[in-house]
């Protein structure tokens, strides 16, 4: 079977499966449209948080980004699974005995200020659309590869299908519709990772094989991989090379932006009891945990492979002739995403690190003029099962499992705006009479509108999704995270504190973010280079948000504590949330 | 919302639990990420692991795999807490 029918086929019946899950639990009452009814078990609520969590960025990016960089990137790693201990033991179980439904419902009622909510409203859609931004963009991608049509195409194709669903069913269609999609992106990312340990190590458990001996050089996997690159120039997998600083501020970042992405946490409010909501997050992270053990065993072995594949012979011998180039490299040259220039014109593929300098006299010596293949990240983990060259049906369902990701986030992040849209800003706050079918209607209006946007901004992006993706869990880290956990944990923080709090965080991030990826993302209008040098300390762009985040505990704190103290029914309702349940309960307090 | 001194009694002595409980919980959480993963690297650098070291393999394996043993062993003790303490959501 032709490989493109292969992919349409995969493609086309996982959409089928979407959509008719999502035409089968379709949303009646309001409270089914947001919460699921809440009658979600937290198993199937963990799936469905790891579909929501695991966007094209996890899926698509992530693997990439180690194996081109190694140990610096493990950041990703710890920061996108690290968050979740944050969110089951500071967040989780309180928000659920809240019972409301949305982040600036909690923000609004606990600092006792429309204000505050209309501030969360405003963080929650920043950091929602431009996470919106780049799924959509990566949805773009993958339908153009996969099915071979126009970038602009796939584009709107998706925001067909995304509309769709999202809209006609609300949370219960979501719900349901992405343990579908954890099923299929889960298969797809493991299915190769299994097969290409195997091939390397004779280990089936790619996070074992990636300890364990090479079979082709004896030696453990990770050294020579350690030393191929070495032997092109390229920094050491393992090494330790960018700045441990900025490392740690990035990881911290994620993690504070994972436990403050409003589209994760509203999943919490889908536990039928605190109890399971403890439960939801740890089950939500084993479902993450299996792609994100395996991501590193990807990226690294992938990475070795591409070496032996333009080296065949050894990295001290000729590289591989441009004539004898396999299909993957001509397939992924179509794209653009892998590009080829014989600078020294003697038809082979010199694929080095050009720009160290200790490097230089070698490649002189060898006669080489520059690297000649240029591999763009983000197509990695798409290509593996080429590289690795593994039946055509792997390369489909990987295809399938690229679009779930990236279709599921964004769908998650669409009922997340429309839910602070109709929810908060309209109902509460606006138009307090509101009707329950008008409340839905306006919902569905704002999620029309939401994808609109992105598909505007995805077809004309502006920057990398990883950017975009980047300013998004500032926003997140640096505004909502604090305002949640000082809610719970500290009752003396006030309506005043809250609000300064909210909007130092989310201003201080976003100035320095724009500083250096351009005002509004809009290209070239940056202050400064977007590099350590100009960095404050060193701290980049994308680890920004835990300064953000720590400036806004300052600023509440210290405004609380200068300004008038909390009402008494809000030290009573913080002391409500924070025990699951009060029984009329007529015998002595027990002991611990 | 009246909350009588019955109520007061029992979320303050069931609230220091908690904080105890979430602090342990979130030492270990940092020891093994930003620790081991990354300021304590050069430490473990003499416990060989598969070619490279022990803080390599907490930063891409060991950190994730403690994260996921935290998060249950919490919603266990706290669930038991629950019981013990009479506040877990009966017929709720």
């Amino acid at each position: 079977m032709d490989q493109t029918l292969l992919n349409i086929t995969f493609v086309g019946a996982s959409f089928v499966l979407y959509i008719g899950i999502a035409w089968w639990a379709r949303a009646g009452s309001t409270s089914e449209f947001y919460a699921a009814g809440r009658g979600v078990h937290p198993i199937t609520n963990g799936m469905a948080t790891a579909a929501d969590w695991m966007s094209a960025a996890s899926f698509i990016s992530m693997a990439g980004l180690i194996a081109f960089v190694g140990y610096d990137n493990s950041s990703f790693l710890m920061g996108w699974t690290g968050g979740y201990v944050l969110l089951a033991l500071l967040l989780a179980p309180y928000l659920r005995k809240f019972g409301k439904f949305t982040v600036p419902e909690f923000i609004g009622d606990r600092f006792y200020s429309p204000t505050a909510r209309i501030v969360a409203v405003l963080c929650l859609i920043v950091a929602s659309v431009t996470y919106v931004i780049g799924q959509m963009t990566g949805v773009g991608v993958a339908f153009s590869r996969f099915l071979e049509v126009s970038n602009t195409t796939g584009l709107l194709i998706g925001a067909g299908v995304v509309f769709f669903y999202a809209v006609l069913g609300g949370m219960k269609g979501v719900t349901y519709t992405q343990v579908a999609q954890y099923v299929v992106l889960i298969f797809a990312f493991t299915v190769p990772a299994i097969f290409i340990s195997i091939q390397l190590t004779g280990i089936p458990l790619p996070p074992i094989g990636l300890f364990s001996a090479h079979t082709g050089s004896g030696a453990p996997l990770l050294a020579t991989l350690d030393q191929v690159v070495q032997d092109l120039g390229f920094n050491s997998y393992t090494g330790h090379h960018q700045s441990t600083l900025n490392m740690t501020l990035f990881t911290l970042s994620l993690m504070i932006g994972t436990a403050g992405l409003p589209h994760v946490i509203i999943r919490i409010f889908t536990v039928p009891s605190v109890q399971g909501a403890r439960f939801s997050a740890g089950w939500a992270l084993v479902f993450i945990a299996i792609l994100y053990l395996c991501a590193p065993a990807v990226g690294a072995m992938a990475r070795l492979n591409i070496i032996d594949t333009l080296y065949p012979q050894g990295t001290q011998e000729a590289p591989l002739a441009y004539d004898e180039r396999p299909g993957w490299i001509e397939t992924w040259e179509e794209t653009g995403l892998i590009t080829y220039e014989d600078k020294n014109g003697d038809g082979l593929i010199q694929f080095y690190n050009d720009k160290s300098e200790s490097f230089a006299p070698t490649a002189a010596e060898r006669g080489w003029e520059g690297s000649e293949m240029t591999i763009n990240r983000d197509i990695l983990v798409l290509a593996n099962p080429e590289i690795a060259q593994l039946p055509g049906w792997v390369i489909a369902l990987v295809a399938a499992g690229g679009i779930a990701a990236a279709l599921s986030t964004a769908a998650g992040l669409l009922l997340a705006i429309s839910s602070a849209v109709s929810h908060d800003l309209l109902k509460s706050t606006l138009m307090p009479n509101i009707s329950e079918k008008n409340e839905l209607l306006a919902a569905r209006i704002a999620m029309a509108v939401a994808i609109a946007v992105a598909t505007w901004l995805g077809l004309n992006p502006p920057g990398f999704a990883a950017q975009t993706v980047a300013l998004a869990f500032g926003i997140a880290a640096a505004s909502l995270f604090p305002a949640l956990m000082m809610g719970i944990f500290m009752s003396r923080v006030n309506n005043k504190g809250a609000v300064a709090g909210m909007l130092v965080g989310l201003g201080f991030t976003l100035l320095y973010i724009f500083l250096y990826k351009g005002w509004l993302f809009i290209p070239g209008t940056n202050s400064f280079p977007d590099t350590p040098e100009y960095w404050l300390l060193g701290i980049s762009p994308l680890a920004i948000g835990s300064v953000g985040a720590m400036l806004n505990f300052a600023t509440a704190i210290i405004i609380s504590r200068n300004t008038e103290e909390v009402p008494d029914e809000i030290k009573d309702l913080v002391d409500d949330i924070r025990v699951p349940d009060f029984h009329d309960d007529p015998r002595p307090v027990p002991a611990e | 919302m009246a909350i009588n001194q019955r109520h007061h009694e029992l979320a303050e002595r069931y609230w220091k639990a908690n904080i105890r409980i979430v602090t342990i919980c979130l030492i270990i959480w940092a020891t093994v990420s930003f620790g081991f993963g990354i300021l304590l690297r050069p430490l473990l650098s003499g416990i060989e692991i598969g070619g490279t070291d022990l803080g390599f393999w907490f930063a891409q394996q060991g950190s994730i795999l403690t994260f996921l043993a935290l998060i249950f062993f919490y919603a266990f003790y706290m669930n038991r807490l629950d019981k013990k303490m009479g506040v877990d959501e009966r017929g709720a």
